[in-house]
This record gives C-alpha cells, sequence and structure tokens, in this order.
C-alpha cells in the first residue's frame, strides 16, 4: 500500500503505476451524475463552483442517510462511466485523482493524460466497510440532490487501485489483455 | 366462504418494510456461504483479499446495522397471491407504504428518480411490482433490491433460432466480458430464455430469486448453467473485474416455450450483494423465511 494525502502533488503521482494500491487520508469530495450536471451547467455560465477542486480527489458515490451517532451510512464507489461526459471538464479545475469503479471512455482517458491526474478503483459494494474510513461527512452544495449532493469526506486508510497511471496505462485493460493475471500457486 | 380478510393492511406494511430493511443489511447464507467458498479456491492473491473485504464487509454490514452496499437500490417486489385469498385493502398500495416506511427506519439511500426530469421521489417510491397468481390460498412477498451497477449491464437480445445453445452461451459470455469491473462481480447471472420480450426480462430477474447452488430442474438447462459458470470463471476477470478465478458466483437460467420463429435471450445481473428478503403468510401473519 503506498500512502497518499489530499490535496495532491503531482509530484507524488509519479511514481504510481496502473494495479498499485494505494492508501488515502485526508480530504474526499463526494460527487455522482447529478452533481457532475449541476457543476457543469455552472461552469458553462461562467459561475464559480461552492469548492476548490485543486489537487482533490473526486469520489463517485451516493451515500446511504447517517444513522444516529455515525459520521454517514454505507459509501462504496458507484459505476464511473456515468461521469465520462462530464470528467473533460472537471479535470480542467486541477482534479488530480477521480475515484469509482469500472471503466472509464477513451476521451477520458485523454484528459487524465493531458491534465497528469490518475483514475482510481475503489471497493465496490463494500460500502459498510468503506464506511468504517470515513471519520466526517459534511454537506458543502446540492443539498435538494439528497443523496447526490456534494459532501467533504475526511478519510483515513481509504484503500484504492490505481486504474490509470500518469503512462496511460490501463489496470483493466492489462487484465482483460491477460498480462495481468497475476495467479500465484 | 369466510368473509374475513386473510391479513390486514398494516401488517402488510409492516412485513414489507422489514423485508426492505433486511435485504439491505443481512446478505442471505446462501450469498454469503458462496463468497467464503470461493475465497478458498481463488488462487490469484489480490482477489483472495477481496473476497476476504467482501466477507468482511457483510460482517459490518449485519452488526453495525448498516448496508451492505450504499446503493440499497430500487426494490423489484415478488408478491404470489393466492386466488382464494380475501384481501380488503389495496396491495400495491400496502407494499408501497411498505417500501416508503422501511426505506425511512433503516436509513437506506432514495435512488428511485424520474425518468426524465431526474427529480429524486424522496422516498425511494413506487416499487417494481410483479404480481403473480395461484390457485391456492397463500401470499408470499419477496423484496430483490437491486443496485444498478449490475441492473444497468443487463442485455436483452432478439436472437434468430438458428443461433441456438451455442448462440446463447456466446452472448452470455460476451456480455460479462464487456460489463468488466460494473456490476460487482462476482455475481449472480441470471438468465431468461423463450417467452417475447417481456417475458425473457422478467424470467432472467425471477432467475435472481433462486438460491445459489440451486439449478434448473431441467437436466440441458442445468447442464448449461454449470458450462457458464465454468466459463466465466475461466475469463480471469475476477472479483471486481481486478483479476482472479471468481467472476461469478452462480448462473441461474430459466426457460418458457417462445414463438416459432423468436429466440429472445435476456441476462440480468447480479453484483455480489446479491441481496433478498422474503416472507408467507402462516397463521394469518406474515413470517419473514430469509
Amino acid at each position: 500500500m503506498i500512502r497518499l494525502h489530499t490535496p495532491l502533488e503531482r509530484e507524488a503521482l509519479r511514481g504510481l503505476k496502473a494495479g498499485d494500491w494505494v492508501s488515502i487520508t485526508g480530504t474526499l469530495f463526494t460527487a455522482r451524475d447529478q452533481t457532475h450536471r449541476r457543476m457543469v451547467e455552472l461552469l458553462e455560465e461562467g459561475r464559480q463552483l461552492p469548492v476548490d477542486l485543486k489537487g482533490a480527489i473526486i469520489y463517485y458515490v451516493g451515500p446511504t442517510p447517517a444513522p444516529p451517532g455515525l459520521p454517514c451510512g454505507a459509501a462504496g464507489p458507484t459505476t464511473s462511466y456515468r461521469m465520462d461526459a462530464y470528467t473533460p471538464k472537471i479535470l480542467e479545475l486541477g482534479v488530480l485523482a477521480l475515484m469509482g469503479k469500472g471503466r472509464r471512455s477513451n476521451e477520458v482517458r485523454d484528459s487524465l493524460k493531458k491534465f497528469g491526474a490518475i483514475y482510481l478503483a475503489t471497493l465496490g459494494g463494500a460500502g459498510a466497510y468503506l464506511a468504517q474510513r470515513v471519520k466526517k461527512c459534511e454537506l458543502i452544495a446540492f443539498k435538494d440532490l439528497g443523496p447526490e449532493a456534494l459532501y467533504r469526506f475526511e478519510v483515513v486508510d481509504f484503500p484504492a487501485v490505481v486504474i490509470n497511471d500518469l503512462n496511460g496505462n490501463d489496470y483493466y485493460e492489462q487484465i482483460l489483455s491477460g498480462l495481468n493475471k497475476g495467479i500465484v500457486e | 366462504m369466510d368473509m374475513e380478510s386473510a391479513i390486514s393492511k398494516k401488517e402488510v406494511i409492516q412485513c414489507v418494510a422489514q423485508l426492505v430493511e433486511k435485504a439491505a443489511k443481512v446478505l442471505p447464507d446462501d450469498v454469503l456461504n458462496a463468497l467464503i467458498e470461493a475465497y478458498k479456491r481463488e488462487r490469484n492473491y489480490g482477489a483472495k483479499k477481496i473476497l476476504e473485504i467482501l466477507i468482511e464487509n457483510a460482517r459490518i454490514a449485519k452488526e453495525k446495522n448498516l448496508p451492505i452496499c450504499q446503493d440499497t437500490g430500487i426494490d423489484c417486489i415478488f408478491a404470489t397471491v393466492g386466488q382464494g385469498l380475501l384481501l380488503d385493502f389495496d396491495l400495491k398500495e400496502a407494499i408501497c407504504q411498505g417500501v416508503r416506511q422501511g426505506t425511512r427506519e433503516g436509513y437506506l439511500r432514495v435512488s428511485v428518480a424520474d425518468p426524465l426530469t431526474r427529480i429524486n421521489t424522496g422516498d425511494n417510491t413506487p416499487p417494481i411490482v410483479h404480481f403473480e397468481l395461484i390457485p391456492e390460498r397463500c401470499l408470499e412477498i419477496t423484496v430483490l433490491p437491486k443496485g444498478c451497477g449490475s441492473e444497468n449491464m443487463s442485455a436483452l437480445y432478439m436472437l434468430p433460432p438458428s443461433s441456438g445453445r451455442e448462440g446463447i452461451v456466446s452472448r452470455v459470455i460476451e456480455r460479462v466480458v464487456e460489463a468488466g469491473a460494473n456490476p460487482c462481480p462476482p455475481g449472480v447471472i441470471g438468465i431468461g430464455i423463450g417467452g417475447t420480450m417481456e417475458k425473457a426480462a422478467l424470467l432472467a430477474k425471477k432467475a435472481l430469486l433462486r438460491p445459489i447452488g440451486t439449478h434448473h430442474e431441467r437436466e440441458d438447462v442445468r447442464k448449461m448453467e454449470e458450462e457458464l459458470l465454468e466459463r466465466i470463471n475461466g475469463l480471469g476477470l475476477g472479483p471486481l473485474g481486478l483479476g482472479g478465478d471468481t467472476t461469478s458466483i452462480w448462473v441461474a437460467m430459466e426457460v418458457y416455450p417462445c414463438h416459432i420463429a423468436s429466440l429472445p435471450v435476456a441476462i440480468n445481473y447480479q453484483c455480489h450483494a446479491a441481496r433478498r428478503a422474503r416472507a408467507v403468510l402462516h397463521n394469518g401473519q406474515m413470517e419473514i423465511v430469509e
């Protein structure tokens, strides 16, 4: 496990390669379908976003409501390709990592390379497990979107695997082409 | 004839609320056992680690009363109603109220929106309700919360009959590869073969209700299920699409006669959090049986 702290610095991403597991401590900004739509609409209208996303990690998640006494409910990743249409625009803001699950479009992969950002996958369907690593959850914007609102998560040792590194490698592609089946008896 | 309602509306609402919450938080034993068996068999180190976390996740969810996955789904509800049963209320409305109550009380996510405006309905209703009439005097309600990471990877093919068995098998395998990590493997692949467009889709969804380990009773169908499971697990896609021996924990098929010109094939993908809960009417009360 390679430790990452936020805000990210590009230097820290250079050594990462597709297939590496990382452990994140710091801040994650949550955003999924409708949040992306809202953010891109604001940008197109020439308006400011409610957060500074320079060096940020965006986490594609819509958590379940926090039960009494906990910062948030289950908080695993949602499928990333639905954000593909908005992602190049979001990367222009200086976001350095995106986190979700599943393959990205070629356009997103090109944008990642162009802006020097990485794409991470975390543990799909392990919402209760991942929630244990979320220490604080604060509503930032778009409250009316309910589970799709923009939250700031403070996390400790949040696990993820590098899918797209700065050199343009794609871990899912490596697995599919049989390069990385990693069978150990 | 007994003119008293076989059960009250209040009891049905309460029962559905409990099923909705239980399904979201307690992984059925057969699914948990399948993950444990997969963990024992898995040879890929990283995949083994992931399976261990998924098993741990189910334990945390149950112990801490948390949803297994943040996508607590859109509720697909199967109600089997006996023709001899007398109910003095709107059953669909009671089910809907139960979903609303269970979602609120269980701190589940509201994930249902208008398809065009995308405005959230705010209470996870309406659910998708399928009624089936049977001759006996019974009532059975099954809740299948369906996460849409997996639901979105489903597919329907209207194949020419000449495609035959091989055509079906290769379509399913292609679909699993295309879906990759999106549907959170290793899950259950539900397959509906035959009928018409909507019948095949419904058969595929119903196949997901079958307990893991239970094959179709028809020998030729069972053999297809076995072959598909083996071939899918030979792909190397692995848990969460990150490589390994375990890409699926079960393949379940349902078949129904179709038109001589037709071969509908529906694939309904279910994630590793293959959640479901069921209750049956027993001595005038709904009893949760799984």
